[in-house]
């Protein structure tokens, strides 16, 4: 699969006034990922974590302080929000937004609302025409027609998440970035929703970033799932996986927190307010203080993200890296290369692939001596 | 189902008692503001001296002497100079408004939706506007701009128009924190765009309601400054200035100022009224959102 969107170093910093002295408020702190083309990936992470800053960073509606943000191949990072408006590339990132009554101007009919997208971003013209768009995707997220001629508040909750829906894809993006679109929903409804964009998912081409708290709703509708807490990426993987498997302590947290039994009351975080991403300590794990695991070493320096096993990264000590990821940081050493995270990681991929390779010609031993994922022998 | 307070407020149902009797006196309102218009526009066709017209013979007549409404110290028809005077108290109450909510309205726009330095310098402008006494601010204003209706009326605007631009500045900070700006941001809407298409109708809406509490206050605001001297020229009629020219005669001959005092006066009260009505239902509407 093609890569549609990646994310490198991205920062995004805003500057607070603390007692007069002028500080950083690291909302979102270096991150990097990618998503496929056709993929579904969830972000989860609680209130405060980041998560909405950086759903307006990826859809260009915030600046970036620094890093790059590629989509597609082409540099978007460095358009400035305000320029992002004529930018051919802002019909493919479209959104969804979390309170589906906010979203809406009061003003404008269902229509009104849909169609606006449509006269902005695409070339189709005429009344004729933009009707037949809309009525299209009305009927793609099952809004009845008789309701498009209404106002906003003449429509139910459902009803204006569907509209919200409606209105982003009927540019037809290649990535559509969800925040938290049921939250403000109620839970007879939320299920509806839910499924509405299951469909969608299967029946349009496109990609997904369905930023949640709900690690179930992830679970359900996601392929990769990335866990982030104050403005990292503390853990990332195949959504089945992570949930079965979580390696990262706040994941286990996390888990461990849902109704229901899934987990260890062991993994639940210990009291504590979490840091401030106010100036944070660099060398410092962003968990250290919650975390039931942390130790001095932790405090001192901070887990970078690594990748564990294929596709699976996390960002803890606690979390032993595979064999051939000492051996690729054993390589740049010798070699004396320093390369940023995302490049250790490219390196790493590279590793895997030189590795099945080797795998299929059965004659070199592997110094990757993990138990190999069935997927690794064609 | 529970009623709860402002759901229900113009629904029918039992909360409407309070409701029903607001209506009666908000068609009298209307129906005050609806004659002093036609009169006002009809003023020069019916039967009655012209307003500058000086009857030597009755000066200070009581209602009725001759005249209708009697005559001013002068010997002016009072009831003809109501009628053109209320040609200069609804040109200024209506326009000066308009003047006020254009001036105010962008500055307030712009303001509260780029935020920072434009901002800063703008509310550093209204607070210093605001800072000054109305009456002086008028003064000064009548002054530069002197004594015509079309000064009148703009200077009137100027005075009003900072305390518009507050509301108008809140009001758009408060709309444009909302998503549906974020989500016209997304469809790739420019700042004009967003400005006009998505902000303006919701600012609007509030603003014609206020425009109306502005149009009483300009009417008042006419009445001071006839009384001072400033409002429009004599021997032009206008409510304020004819309340200031009874002035001398007020012991002996209240009616000469009681008369249009009591028009203004009711007129400004139907304006208010409206005014409070069309909130009441504009609170509804919001509420339903």
């Amino acid at each position: 699969m093609s890569q549609l969107l990646e994310a490198i170093d991205v920062v995004k910093c805003f500057p607070v006034r603390i007692k007069g002295k002028k500080k950083l408020l690291h909302a979102v702190d270096g991150l990097n990922f990618h998503i496929d083309a056709g993929e579904t990936v969830g972000l989860v992470g609680e209130s405060g974590c980041g998560k909405s800053t950086l759903v307006r960073l990826l859809t260009r509606t915030l600046d970036i302080t620094d890093g790059h943000v590629r989509f597609r191949g082409q540099g978007i990072g460095l358009i400035a929000a305000r320029a992002m408006a004529d930018h051919p590339l802002r019909r493919e990132i479209q959104m969804v937004f979390q309170d589906p009554t906010d979203s809406l101007n009061p003003r404008y009919t269902a229509r009104q609302a849909i169609a606006e997208a449509v006269h902005l971003l695409t070339d189709t013209r005429g009344a004729a025409a933009i009707d037949s768009a809309v009525e299209e995707a009305a009927a793609h997220v099952g809004l009845p027609p008789e309701l498009l001629d209404r106002y906003p508040h003449q429509l139910s909750g459902g009803q204006k998440a569907r509209v919200g829906i409606a209105r982003a894809i009927v540019v037809k993006p290649r990535l559509l970035v969800l925040d938290e679109p049921t939250a403000a929903l109620d839970v007879s409804v939320q299920a509806v929703i839910l499924q509405l964009l299951d469909r969608l998912k299967r029946e349009m081409n496109m990609s997904f970033l369905f930023v949640s708290h709900d690690l179930n709703v992830v679970r359900l509708l996601c392929d990769r799932v990335m866990v982030m807490y104050l403005g990292q990426i503390v853990e990332s993987g195949p959504a089945r996986e992570v949930f079965e498997r979580p390696l990262h302590p706040y994941t286990r947290a996390l888990i461990a927190s849902l109704p229901g039994g899934h987990g260890n009351d062991s993994d639940l975080l210990v009291g504590g307010d979490p840091q401030s991403p106010i100036d944070p300590d660099a060398h410092r794990c962003r968990l250290f203080g919650r975390c039931p695991r942390g130790v001095e070493r932790c405090q001192t320096q901070a887990p970078p993200l690594r990748e564990i096993s294929r596709g699976r990264a996390a960002a803890c000590h606690f979390v032993a890296p595979t064999q051939r990821e000492v051996f690729v940081d054993a390589a740049l050493a010798v070699h004396k290369v320093h390369v940023t995270p995302a490049r250790r990681a490219a390196l790493t991929t590279e590793f895997d692939r030189l590795a099945d390779m080797a795998r299929q010609v059965q004659s070199v031993r592997l110094p990757d001596d993990d138990a190999p994922a069935p997927q690794y022998r064609p | 189902m529970p009623a709860t307070g402002c759901s229900i407020r113009g629904f029918g149902g039992g909360a409407s008692r309070v409701d029903r009797k607001a209506g009666g006196v908000f068609w009298l309102a209307v129906a005050w503001l609806a004659l002093v218009a036609t009169l006002a526009v009809s003023a020069a066709w019916w039967p009655l001296p012209a307003p500058d017209q000086i009857d030597w013979v009755r000066l200070t007549a009581k209602p009725g002497d001759g005249h209708l409404l009697g005559t001013d110290n002068l010997g002016r028809d009072i009831a003809a100079r109501l009628l053109f005077g209320a040609r200069v108290s609804l040109f200024v109450g209506l326009l000066a408004p308009c003047v006020g909510l254009l001036a105010g309205g962008l500055l307030g726009i712009l303001a509260g939706f780029y935020r920072g330095t434009i901002d800063a310098l703008i509310v550093v402008v209204i607070d210093t506007l605001l800072a000054f006494p109305r009456l002086v601010l008028l003064l000064v204003v009548a002054f530069v701009f002197g004594s015509s209706l079309f000064s009148l009326t703009l200077s009137l605007g100027i005075v009003i128009a900072p305390s518009v631009a507050r509301i108008v500045r809140a009001l758009t900070i408060r709309i444009a924190e909302r998503e549906f700006i974020l989500a016209a941001r997304a469809a790739g809407a420019s700042d004009a765009a967003i400005i006009l298409r998505e902000v303006l109708p919701n600012v609007l809406m509030p603003m014609l309601v206020y425009m109306l509490v502005m149009t009483g206050l300009v009417i008042v605001a006419e009445g001071s400054l006839g009384f001072l001297g400033l409002s429009v020229a004599s021997p032009m009629p206008s409510w304020g200035g004819m309340i200031a020219e009874g002035r001398d005669v007020l012991a002996e001959h209240p009616h000469v100022s009681m008369i249009p005092a009591t028009v203004m006066f009711l007129t400004v009260l139907a304006v208010n009224l409206i005014g409070d009505r069309m909130r009441g239902w504009l609170d509804v509407r919001e509420s339903q959102l």
